[in-house]
């Protein structure tokens, strides 16, 4: 199958474009990379400081969990990048159905 | 590399179909086998109707029953309805969106081989001790305390056999995606190609919680892990959760791609485009979405309570919707058209009726507070064979007339197919309509015997009788498919006359490499319009050029294998450890080293040079 | 374009993970793969959450009293890391540089493996100071399938990779393989999503009570 590749005319202008957008996306990357080690120290701490409340650290270590995958998902993945919708479609096809087997079995397994 | 020429002789055919990555052999594989199982699986039915046929019968004993009882479920749905699906899925998909073959040929083999020794190992079990008996459900508690390991059979078979038909989802997935020839929209899909489509999302995301499932179980039974075990802080209702999350949608596994092969047969013998096609589509993906939504239906009687019974009763019920407007664009479709009565379109018009009484008896289960009266009665059984023998089993005995040709070349013989159509029609109504009538007089579903005077014994017998209707249709068909092979009369491309869509512009069967220049796909019906065009053959989308095929490899098979053989180690690792724990790591062994073997081999497959393809035309035998 | 086909700098193209019909089919089979994984994972977080803390009797230790912070930080800190490695890896495959593709994958193997370690340890740990075993509770198990799930699939994603730069050493970047390491990076992300969740519900959480 024949690759449509964007080429300029001239192979060494193209490639000089393509490094520079590659280290660009490097950037990005070492970026959501330190988020990332952020959100973690953050939940850590939360639950190595003593005094907050359990039902305020669950939900908010729950939400800098999905942040931190979101970074993940879109830069580590790249599904930020384009030709990425049918991955995306599936990806939170399962997620739902995932979300909906948790909601589950925190709420209408009982004892 | 290019030598395709015809290999002779026995052996060579059968190496041939052991390493063959080829979707329309695969097919054939999966019809063979799936033919197999649900032959094995009706002889089981026949069993039941004969010890039920009379009161206070001795036929086979309780536990006997139990266990013909449990694989005569699971070895229709998993071993029989899934693999006969997916070989029309294999056989026609492709040849529908104008591919040359499957996304990845060697994972079409694998699943075809993973599925056919997860059936072995579980059907071996009739041999070595006894069969699964908690019943196709296999309900924690029940499958739990089961002893010997019949249980052990379904846990492992199934878990092989499920490996095989999520791999097969996912390239049926990619295929769809990637595959299709030039002008082949989404909205141009054939019907069968889409439902193919939502089948495939439905079995991805419905697997893996069936998987989880019996991984629990199985750890519970072999390992000793405690998921099950109330005593030890274990719960029993995450096994009904797990089996109905995946359970549910299995069923829209099942019947969307009836659903297909009765949207295809409406409008070949319509000879009509099919009516809504666009609602057909919306409703095919609203039934898939749902399907994931109403799965506690199953668990009313767990008393999960009323707010949750409600919620999944509503939804339920809302299922309805999409099937409704699919039913009535069938009969929109036949509306006006000029409607031909061949053996695949009897059993498409006969589907309506049959499947529309199942769907009525769903809506009456849906409702919860009703659901209490009708649970665990024979109502219930009526109800699923309504919509799973009269929806799906007539549309893979409809269309195996109707690809018959495609598959293998030759038509079945059109008397023969009607009657084997109405033995088998007039079987399923008396078998199963007086099988509601029993549920609602207190009939309890899955007993294996009761006693005279309770008013059961006529109903019995009159299902008993139809059972054997339906197995002398099976019968004729069978002498059906040995005499159309033995005369081996060939037909031509379009052999019904009538085939609207890809696969009928190719030869019956066609070249492996199905299409010699891809075809350009100019509408919905792409043949049709070039028929209406007054042209003999596709429109091609680019000029002749050498074709990329890939290589046949015996290492699915392989692969399919270590894991038969590790299953019985894992099995019998508790009371024979001396020879259990090395089977198992040979198994194992052989399964990662043909893994590592394909990783490390590079396959580039082959090219069929555009010389010999023009030699083809020559020769004659052009697709 | 063959898959066989020598590059240069210039010559490779600029997305070689899909570059070929066969590398278009791996990368989309492999992420809809991801889906169904997605799922699988979702049913043990969902199970484990059920069986949280389910023991037959008070003598057995509850998740309080088993997790300590600082395994868990390093745990995750090696895996959190061993993802950046392996985004690099794939920075160099873009920019057709072999040797350097190859040195960051093999420090995302190390980290891998230092993961891997500290999981055996833990487990270890659970089982000779707390008794807290697979067959132990409804709540061993639970725990022990959902970790040791993640923790087989480190194992089998290490397997892979290694596997991949063994095989393919010598030979250096062509577009029949650049898709394969695009898809082990990928999956070797995953599982890092996976203990992101992991970390959260299991460590986390259960440390929180």
């Amino acid at each position: 199958m024949a690759n449509h590749q964007l080429n300029s005319g001239n192979p060494r202008v193209d490639i000089e474009y393509r490094r520079k957008k590659n280290a660009e996306d490097m950037r990005y990357q070492i970026v959501s990379f330190s988020l990332m080690m952020f959100l973690t120290l953050i939940a850590f701490a939360a639950v190595a400081i003593k005094g907050f409340e359990a039902t305020f650290i669950k939900p908010f270590i729950i939400l800098l969990a999905a942040v931190q995958v979101i970074f993940q998902l879109y830069y580590f993945m790249h599904m930020n990048h384009k030709g990425h919708e049918a991955p995306k479609l599936f990806l939170y096809g399962g997620v739902t159905v995932g979300f909906t087997i948790i909601l589950t079995f925190t709420t209408i397994i009982w004892w | 590399m290019s030598t395709y020429a015809k290999k002779q002789g026995f052996g060579a055919t059968l190496w041939d179909f052991l390493t063959t990555v080829d979707h329309k052999k695969i097919a054939i594989l999966y019809l063979i086998a799936g033919g197999f199982f649900f032959v094995v699986g009706g002889l089981e039915a026949l069993f039941i109707r004969i010890q039920l046929a009379v009161p206070n019968n001795d036929f086979v004993s309780a536990g006997l029953y139990n266990q013909i009882m449990t694989m005569h479920g699971t070895t229709m749905i998993f071993l029989a309805a899934m693999p006969l699906i997916f070989a029309f899925m294999n056989a026609v998909m492709p040849l529908q969106i104008g591919a040359r073959d499957v996304a990845f040929p060697f994972v079409n083999a694998l699943g075809f081989w993973l599925f056919f020794f997860g059936g072995v190992f579980l059907n071996l079990s009739w041999f070595l001790g006894g069969a699964p008996d908690a019943g196709w459900t296999s309900y924690a508690s029940l499958a739990v305390a089961s002893k010997g390991h019949g249980v052990d059979f379904y846990l492992l078979g199934l878990q092989i056999s499920g490996f095989g038909t999520l791999i097969g989802g996912i390239n049926f997935l990619v295929t769809i995606i990637n595959m299709r020839a030039p002008g082949m929209t989404y909205m141009r899909m054939p019907m069968f190609t889409w439902a193919t489509f939502v089948t495939s999302a439905l079995i991805l995301f419905a697997f893996p919680p069936l998987t989880i499932g019996l991984v629990l179980m199985m750890f519970d039974r072999l390992f000793g892990a405690k998921f099950f075990e109330v005593s030890m802080g274990g719960n029993t209702i995450i096994w009904e959760h797990l089996f109905w999350i995946f359970g549910h949608p299995e069923v829209y596994i099942l019947i969307l791609p009836a659903f297909g092969i009765f949207s295809e047969t409406f409008a070949i013998f319509s000879r009509k485009r099919l009516f809504g096609y666009s609602s057909m589509v919306f409703a095919l993906v609203l039934i898939g979405f749902l399907g994931f939504m109403v799965w506690a239906h199953h668990m009313f009687a767990d008393g999960l309570g009323p707010v949750t019974n409600a919620i999944f009763a509503v939804a339920t019920m809302a299922i309805g919707v999409p099937t409704g407007i699919k039913i009535f664009n069938w009969l929109f479709t036949m509306w006006g058209g000029s409607v031909k009565f061949t053996t695949p379109m009897l059993y498409a018009v006969a589907f309506i009726p049959s499947f529309v009484a199942g769907g009525v008896t769903g809506v009456m289960l849906a409702s919860a507070a009703a659901d209490y009266q009708y649970h665990d009665s024979y109502f219930v059984v009526a109800h699923f064979h309504y919509v799973i023998v009269g929806g799906v089993v007539l549309a893979l005995l409809g269309g195996t007339h109707l690809y018959w040709p495609k598959i293998f070349g030759t038509m079945l013989n059109e008397t023969l197919g009607k009657i084997t159509f109405w033995l088998f029609l007039i079987g399923f109504h008396l078998t199963f309509f007086i099988q509601h009538f029993l549920g609602l007089w207190g009939m309890p579903r899955r007993v294996f015997t009761y006693l005279p005077g309770q008013g059961f014994e006529t109903a019995n017998m009159v299902s008993s009788v139809g059972a054997f209707f339906m197995a002398a249709g099976v019968i004729v068909l069978l002498i059906n498919i040995i005499t159309t092979s033995v005369k081996n009369v060939r037909v031509g491309n379009d052999p019904w006359g009538d085939g609207r869509t890809l696969e009928w512009a190719l030869s019956s069967p066609p070249p492996f490499y199905n299409y010699k220049q891809l075809p350009l796909v100019r509408g919905l019906d792409a043949y049709w319009i070039e028929k209406m065009e007054g042209k003999k053959g596709l429109t091609p989308a680019e000029p002749l050029g050498d074709i990329h095929m890939p290589n046949s490899s015996f290492l699915p098979f392989m692969m399919s294998f270590g894991l038969f053989v590790a299953a019985f180690g894992a099995m019998y690792h508790g009371e024979h450890g001396t020879w259990a724990f090395p089977v198992l790591f040979l198994g194992l062994a052989i399964t990662l080293g043909s893994m590592f073997l394909r990783s490390v081999k590079d396959d580039h497959g082959f090219h069929i040079h555009k010389e010999d393809l023009m030699d083809d035309d020559e020769k004659g035998v052009k697709a | 374009m063959h898959v066989e086909e020598k590059f240069t700098h210039e010559t490779w193209p600029a997305s070689p993970e899909k570059a070929t019909l066969e590398a278009k089919n791996k990368f989309l089979g492999f992420w809809f793969f991801l889906g169904g994984e997605t799922v699988l994972f979702a049913s043990l977080f969902a199970t484990y959450l059920a069986l949280k803390d389910r023991v037959p009797n008070t003598h057995q230790a509850l998740a309080k009293d088993l997790f300590e912070l600082p395994l868990t930080f390093t745990a995750t800190m090696l895996l959190l890391t061993s993802s950046l490695t392996s985004v690099y890896a794939m920075y160099h495959m873009k920019n057709f540089a072999f040797k350097k593709m190859l040195l960051w994958l093999g420090l995302t193997v190390l980290l891998g493996f230092g993961f891997l370690g500290l999981e055996i340890y833990e487990f270890n740990h659970y089982v000779h100071a707390f008794h807290h075993t697979f067959t132990s509770s409804a709540f061993g198990s639970a725990f022990y399938t959902l970790v040791g799930f993640h923790g087989a699939h480190v194992a089998f994603g290490l397997l892979w990779i290694i596997t991949l730069m063994a095989r393919n050493a010598k030979r250096g970047l062509n577009l029949y393989n650049a898709p394969k390491f695009y898809v082990a990076s990928l999956y070797w992300h995953f599982i890092d999503v996976v203990w992101v969740f992991i970390f959260t519900v299991v460590y986390l959480m259960g440390m929180v009570g």
